[in-house]
């Protein structure tokens, strides 16, 4: 489970290899990705985003490395403080009799989550959020048994310099 | 053909054409390669094209090294060309010796049609994928119109910053179909924007400050310096300062090495006054290097009392292996420039005399000093002789082993650019075509290859493309018939297990020569060899000098791997 404790943006040409390159130095440098997202920016541009658990000073030097590739247009790490990091989980939930269908749907409700699918003995949740709000979910709904989790990974942002914001 | 017009104009072509017209456009008037199934179509346009000369190598892997050889000599890009699959595979270890030395190489490869490309073609391998990490780029167009653009962007991005192999990976359908075709006048990356790098006047400053002060300033120059060209601003620098100068493997040349303040090379194989002076410094200005571990010995333990200062021209250098006091993010030149200005705006220069004197006193213990012979003919004294007989100017290029260690410690050099070497792969088999390309740039230079046998048989077939396209170099084989380096480690580490380095009396390298139709000669004394050499000198073929040397002939000094430069071995004591 990710605590996307260091979270690196890169900003990248949207062409095919780009995710590759960006890959293949982290696995060079023996780097285990947690989660790492890619969406389009614009027609040319995506933005990867990558969270990693590592402090030492070998991430520092590898962000160094990654920008030296012709593809890559910005990187930087992100202030785990200032950031909004969000992540969206579709959790697959055993029901079996009524009312723990309804227990598990009222989880939902409180998690401001949604019942996606249902069948006779099971139903598909999706919760957004930080990792740390699905985490929370997913302890809560165990008891009831949970078939598969997918979860996306987390993508982010950083604030603006301002005053105020939620995270 | 006046180029500047065409730029403009759409021409109707097939991509074939287009590459050979890009290629034309960025000023190459050579490329070194072996045609292929994958590369037909544009050996088709080669046969009548104008204007670019192609040399025919014997294996793919020396049209790599001559490329590369070509391009550390002139410090053009260097071109080399392969058919798709194994063409492209024999490339890999050019590409990579050219990646480590940061050498600007354009490696061109033939490719199954887009269509086939991922089906387990004929042919196929994945090319881009293999050389991602040993490449500094790569591109594939898909379309005869995209060409023009990844020649472009592949020779900007492999000469400029620090340079280094870039892949154009060209598959056969994009090579025959004909469309209009636009040759654009300039690249723009918005990733990649070396002429935007600011230097920062602070760390500058900084930089000055503190090198000024300096009681005993120690410059570190490496390849970088070479590449940007900056042997006139460190001279003056080190001169400034009095501060003495050793280079590393790849810096050989950058600082003339019959200079007062030279003090030759430093590292595993380095002198006795650059190991033992650097750590007797107080501040270390290294500039265009990477204080890597053949150059570095103990990352520990490596100048425990000086103040660094790293100036590099890529940020992910700074604190890789080495923690710095301060950084400069700049090319040779322009950092080197910037410094010089501040210090000599600061006051007057300083003498330093005291320091000045330890630095003569431990270059009297030896520099291009050594040890005793244990034959007939001993490789240092051999090169201090080639050294009188040869041009100022002349190429030593080297192979890999003692060979190249030798050639580091007792060759002196006096101009960049005419020491080459793999320094960063140490890749066996190098020196043969790399001299050829130096030659092919240089051709009026002698260039020689001072080379181990072991090495040289691993790329001796081009002796083949030598006589054929009338490239005279003259390798000299100091001939151990033993893979002499890791038999050295074998005597010194390894309790004289000589596990499989001692290699047969084949073949004759004499007869070998001979019959490529160049010359062969052996010689058994100093005298022989200066005949040789004077014959190699006007020969119009290549000339191998075969120098029969002992086996057990070790290279010294010499640090033991992964120990501090201060515990260098000068000699062993052997019964
Ligand atoms: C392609 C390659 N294979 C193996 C090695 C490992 N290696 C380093 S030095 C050396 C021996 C070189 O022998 P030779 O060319 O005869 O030179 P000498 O050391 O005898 O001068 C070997 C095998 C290498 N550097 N490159």
């Amino acid at each position: 489970m990710t605590n996307g404790k260091n979270i690196i943006e890169v900003v990248t040409e949207h062409k095919p290899g780009v995710l590759f390159k960006v890959s293949n130095l982290l696995r060079r440098r023996n780097f285990n990705i947690e989660t790492l997202t890619v969406g389009v920016i614009d027609r040319k541009t995506a933005r990867i985003i990558i969270t990693l658990n590592d402090d030492g000073e070998v991430r520092e030097q590898v962000i160094k490395q990654l920008n030296n590739l012709v593809e890559v247009i910005n990187i930087r790490e992100l202030n785990p403080q200032n950031t909004v990091k969000r992540e969206l989980a579709l959790i697959k939930i055993k029901v079996e009799d009524r009312i723990s269908r309804s227990d598990v749907i009222h989880c939902i409700e409180v998690f401001r989550g949604q019942v996606v699918d249902v069948s006779r003995k099971s139903l598909i949740a999706q919760i957004t959020g930080t990792p740390d709000k699905i985490n929370a979910f997913i302890e809560l709904v165990k008891p009831y048994g949970v078939k598969e989790i997918a979860r996306t990974g987390i993508t982010a942002l950083e604030r603006d310099k301002k005053e105020g914001g939620t995270s | 053909m006046a180029l500047s017009k065409v730029s403009s104009i759409v021409e109707r072509i097939n991509g074939a054409e287009a590459l050979l017209k890009s290629l034309k456009k960025e000023r190459v008037e050579v490329i070194f390669g072996i045609p292929g199934g994958a590369t037909i179509p544009i050996y088709d346009v080669l046969y009548d094209f104008e204007g670019i000369r192609h040399i025919l190598a014997r294996h793919e892997q020396c049209a790599a090294h001559m490329a590369d050889g070509y391009a550390r000599a002139s410090g053009k890009v260097g071109v080399c060309i392969a058919t798709s699959g194994p063409g492209a595979t024999n490339l890999v270890t050019g590409i990579a010796t050219a990646y480590m030395d940061s050498s600007p190489l354009v490696a061109i490869t033939g490719q199954v049609p887009t269509n086939m490309i991922g089906k387990d073609a004929f042919q196929e391998t994945d090319i881009v994928g293999i050389t991602a990490s040993i490449t500094k780029h790569s591109l594939q167009p898909r379309s005869p119109k995209e060409v023009p653009a990844a020649v472009k962007e592949a020779f900007y991005v492999a000469s400029t910053w620090r340079p280094g192999p870039v892949l154009i990976d060209m598959p056969k359908d994009v090579q025959v179909n004909v469309e209009d075709v636009h040759f654009p006048g300039k690249v723009s990356l918005r990733g990649y924007k070396p002429d935007k790098l600011k230097i920062n006047l602070n760390s500058v400053k900084e930089a000055s400050t503190l090198l000024n002060k300096a009681e005993k300033p120690f410059i570190l120059a490496g390849g970088g310096v070479i590449i940007s060209n900056a042997s006139k601003e460190l001279l003056e620098l080190s001169e400034h300062l009095n501060a003495p100068v050793a280079t590393t493997l790849m810096g050989k040349g950058c600082f003339p090495e019959n200079h007062p303040l030279s003090l030759g090379v430093i590292g595993m194989h380095g002198t006795y006054p650059a190991n033992l002076l650097v750590s007797r410094s107080d501040v270390i200005l290294a500039v265009g290097m990477r204080f890597s571990d053949r150059t570095v010995g103990n990352f520990e333990a490596f100048a425990p009392d000086s103040k660094i200062i790293h100036l590099d021209i890529s940020e992910a250098e700074i604190n890789k292996n080495i923690k710095v006091e301060v950084s400069v993010i700049a090319d040779a030149k322009r950092g080197l420039k910037e410094i010089c200005k501040q210090i000599k705006a600061l006051n007057k220069p300083k003498q330093r005399k005291d320091w000045k004197e330890l630095v003569s006193k431990f270059k009297e213990k030896g520099i291009f000093n050594f040890g005793k012979s244990k034959g007939k003919i001993y490789p240092p004294q051999l090169l201090k002789i080639l050294r009188t007989i040869l041009p100022k100017k002349a190429i030593a290029v080297t192979e890999v082993g003692q060979n190249q260690a030798w050639a580091a410690l007792y060759f002196k050099i006096y101009h960049p650019r005419t020491f080459i070497t793999s320094g960063g792969l140490g890749t066996m088999g190098f020196g043969f075509p790399a001299a050829l390309g130096a030659k092919v740039a240089k051709p009026e230079v002698p260039v020689v290859d001072i080379a181990g046998d072991g090495s040289f048989l691993m790329t001796s077939q081009d002796l083949a493309t030598s006589v054929t396209e009338e490239i005279p170099v003259i390798v000299i084989i100091l001939d151990n018939r033993a893979l002499g380096m890791v038999a050295q480690w074998q005597r010194l580490f390894y309790n004289r297990r000589y596990s499989h380095t001692y290699l047969n009396k084949v073949p004759d390298f004499v007869q070998y020569a001979k019959s490529f139709g160049a010359e062969g000669i052996q010689v058994e004394s100093y005298e022989d060899f200066k005949q040789a050499i004077r014959e190699g000198l006007s020969n119009e073929v290549t000339t191998v000098i075969d120098v029969p040397i002992p086996k057990e002939e070790n290279v010294f000094p010499m640090v033991p791997p992964g120990k501090e430069l201060e515990k260098l071995i000068m000699k062993v004591d052997e019964t």
